[in-house]
């Protein structure tokens, strides 16, 4: 095991005008979908409980950027983030929000349920750490297929987000102990924003100041780099996914990184101070992004507005898709329980967005 | 034909399907090298090798959630846990994700797994070894939850769990495990989950069982003298409502047999159903013979726990003779 460092190179700062551009976009569109969802939450147009990814746009975006785009990834319920970095139309992820038949999950799940099959998107889920084991899973899947069914050599990675909080929970351990023994090709990204809920990552697990550590123990490869910079997450990130992949292992990575909101929307955060808030907010990682691009990148502020008004319209017309589309019908209590029809159950089916896709 | 104990006609099953089908992909605990802690897998590892019989650690919310990975990516794990009392640490994978993952995808992802489990009492093993915990999970929809109580049943049931395309808890009888042979096809065939079989038809009395208990029903009627219908589930969820609603107009008295303890089992599940369906049918109330409510006992004591052919006789009268 080793502790590498975060990065050798800036690699990002190779990549051609457009793909950085895009980043700034997809982080400008995760926070305009986000300050809009908790303006809907607020005036109780969406139920459920929401999870807000701002100030950590920075990770998903970065981290996403060094996979390809059929390296399957999931995550815990912070997870509108990654879904909108991996491709998924906002419409659909609104729509989830909303409860409507038109979301991803045919809106009869919510904020935790943002699944995108045709982008490799394997949830949202709501069991703090219990989503690690199926990322093990997910990366045998891609191994095991190519190695003993097409019998080449492994092609995929796995990519499993989770909170510091799940540092604490058994499934992360046993997942991190099988994708040791059994060589998965998979990478556990710690999102450590800081605080499981209220209880700041020191007072809630050892090693607080050394997350790395927790990999130590299973003989896997662990880096730390700083998760509000997303050029730095990029070249943090892409060695190690260049390493998994050729040498079939997993890979630990600590993302530093900053929930600039409560846990939930009902989050008093007694356990920060607004000093705390501010001094993150000061480092905000589309800002930073932003201000490589106008220094090194003849990028303007008319660039930039231009940027931020396309997606405020992409969000605006995912709000306006959403409220055409209704909610679900009763029948769909009983429909996706099962997949044969029995008893009370109907059988099951696609959500529309896989059937939109299915036809383009 | 082959004579085949259940733990061979299950042995051929796993066998068949992995040659069938390249997908399927076997792992738990001494499932490998060992043949696993029944013998179960025995030869499996020589046979297919170690990618698709995967020896894994001990640790079965591990086992189950990774193989929750892999049939969400399209194969078709077969994992084993050891013993059904280390479903417990298994229980957050199998309820949280195996049991929803349709559900909470709307229909976009599925988990075709069979989670093949050593069920019951009978073997001189301690608590934790013995228990009877189907009810748990017939609980939770999504997951449909199969027990045979033969070596026949036990391939056919098997092979269909393996193609559904819905997760299936597998539970193997313990006690039936080496306890008699029977004819087994070596062909391959199947038997749908959600269809339970009479075993024995009869008019005065219903039995409805499954697992190991049904042999001591066998037993038990054998010694009555009495035209008595047993009724094995087989499928414990799907439960075929409409066998049992048949055989309870036609006999009007039932008693319900299983390993359990009484409170909150399927026993009452059952009873509930026959009383929505046959209640101006019956002419007696339902007798459930059942394990006690308390934590299952040592070896010692543990024939008294289980629903032997003695305490069947002796609802089998008081039922008849009401």
């Amino acid at each position: 095991m080793t502790t590498r460092p975060a990065a050798d190179e800036n690699l990002a700062a190779k990549l051609p005008d457009e793909t950085l551009r895009k980043w700034l976009r997809d982080m400008l569109l995760i926070r305009e979908f986000e300050v809009r969802t908790m303006q809907a939450y607020q005036n109780r147009l969406i139920g459920g409980f929401c999870h807000i990814y701002v100030g950590q746009e920075a990770v998903a975006v970065g981290a996403l950027a060094a996979l390809e785009p059929t390296d399957p990834i999931i995550t815990a319920y912070r997870d509108h983030g990654h879904a909108l970095a991996r491709g998924m139309d906002p419409k659909y992820c609104m729509a989830e929000m909303f409860g409507r038949i038109g979301g991803c999950a045919k809106g009869k799940g919510g904020s935790m349920h943002m699944f995108d099959k045709p982008h490799h998107m394997y949830g949202g889920h709501g069991i703090v750490g219990a989503q690690c084991p199926l990322a093990a899973g997910l990366a045998f899947a891609r191994k095991y297929t190519d190695e003993v069914i097409e019998n080449r050599a492994s092609t995929g990675v796995a990519m499993c987000f989770l909170g510091d909080g799940a540092l604490n929970q058994g499934a992360f351990h046993e997942a991190m102990n099988l994708a040791g023994v059994l060589h998965l090709p998979v990478i556990y990204v710690v999102e450590n924003n800081g605080y499981a809920m209220g209880t700041s990552v020191a007072r809630g697990t050892t090693m607080a100041h050394e997350l790395t550590a927790k990999a130590a123990a299973y003989g896997i490869d662990a880096t730390s780099l700083d998760g509000m910079d997303v050029m730095e997450v990029y070249n943090g990130m892409k060695p190690i996914v260049d390493r998994c992949r050729r040498s079939v292992q997993p890979a630990f990575v600590e993302a530093r990184t900053y929930r600039y909101k409560g846990h939930s929307m009902s989050d008093p955060r007694k356990y920060r101070t607004k000093d705390e808030e501010q001094q993150y907010e000061a480092q905000d990682p589309i800002e930073k992004l932003a201000g490589f691009l106008m220094s090194e990148r003849k990028f303007a502020e008319a660039d930039y507005d231009s940027l931020a008004k396309a997606v405020r319209t992409q969000v605006r017309e995912a709000r306006q898709w959403t409220d055409l589309s209704p909610p679900p019908d009763i029948e769909e209590l009983y429909t996706d329980v099962y997949a044969d029809a029995w008893g009370p159950y109907h059988g099951t089916s696609l959500p529309l967005m896989m059937k939109d896709t299915q036809q383009e | 034909m082959a004579n085949l104990t259940l733990v061979q006609a299950i042995n051929l099953a796993l066998i068949q399907e992995m040659e069938r089908d390249d997908r399927i992909i076997l792992l738990g605990e001494d499932i490998g090298r060992n043949g696993g802690v029944f013998r179960v897998t025995e030869g499996l590892y020589k046979r297919f090798g170690a990618e698709r019989v995967v020896d894994t650690p001990l640790a079965e919310s591990g086992i189950v959630g990774t193989s929750i990975g892999l049939a969400m990516a399209g194969l078709r794990p077969v994992p084993e846990i050891q013993f059904e009392g280390f479903l417990a640490p298994a229980f957050d994978q199998i309820c949280t994700h195996a049991a929803r993952m349709r559900s909470r995808t709307r229909g976009a992802l599925t988990v075709p797994l069979t989670l093949r489990v050593p069920v019951g009492g009978g073997i001189h093993a301690p608590e934790l070894h013995s228990d009877s915990p189907e009810a748990f999970f017939a609980h939770q929809p999504g997951i449909k939850v199969v027990m045979p109580a033969s070596p026949y049943d036990a391939k056919g049931l098997l092979i269909s769990a393996i193609r559904d395309p819905d997760p299936v808890i597998f539970f193997e009888p313990k006690r039936l495990y080496r306890a008699f042979r029977e004819e087994v096809p070596e062909d391959e065939y199947t038997i749908p989950l959600g269809k339970a079989r009479v075993v024995t038809e009869g008019d005065e009395l219903t039995i409805i069982s499954w697992g190991a208990p049904v042999v001591q029903c066998m037993n038990a009627i054998e010694s009555s003298g009495k035209s008595i219908e047993l009724i094995d589930l087989r499928t414990i969820d799907p439960l075929d409502t409409q066998t049992i609603v048949n055989s309870a107009r036609k006999t009007g008295r039932v008693v319900i047999v299983h390993e359990a303890p009484k409170n909150c089992g399927l026993g009452a599940e059952i009873a509930s159903r026959i009383m929505e369906h046959c209640f101006l049918y019956l002419e007696a109330p339902i007798q459930r013979v059942t394990g006690f409510d308390t934590t299952m006992p040592y070896y010692k004591m543990e024939l008294e726990y289980l629903p032997e052919a003695e305490r069947i006789g002796k609802a089998i009268e008081e039922v008849a003779a009401y």
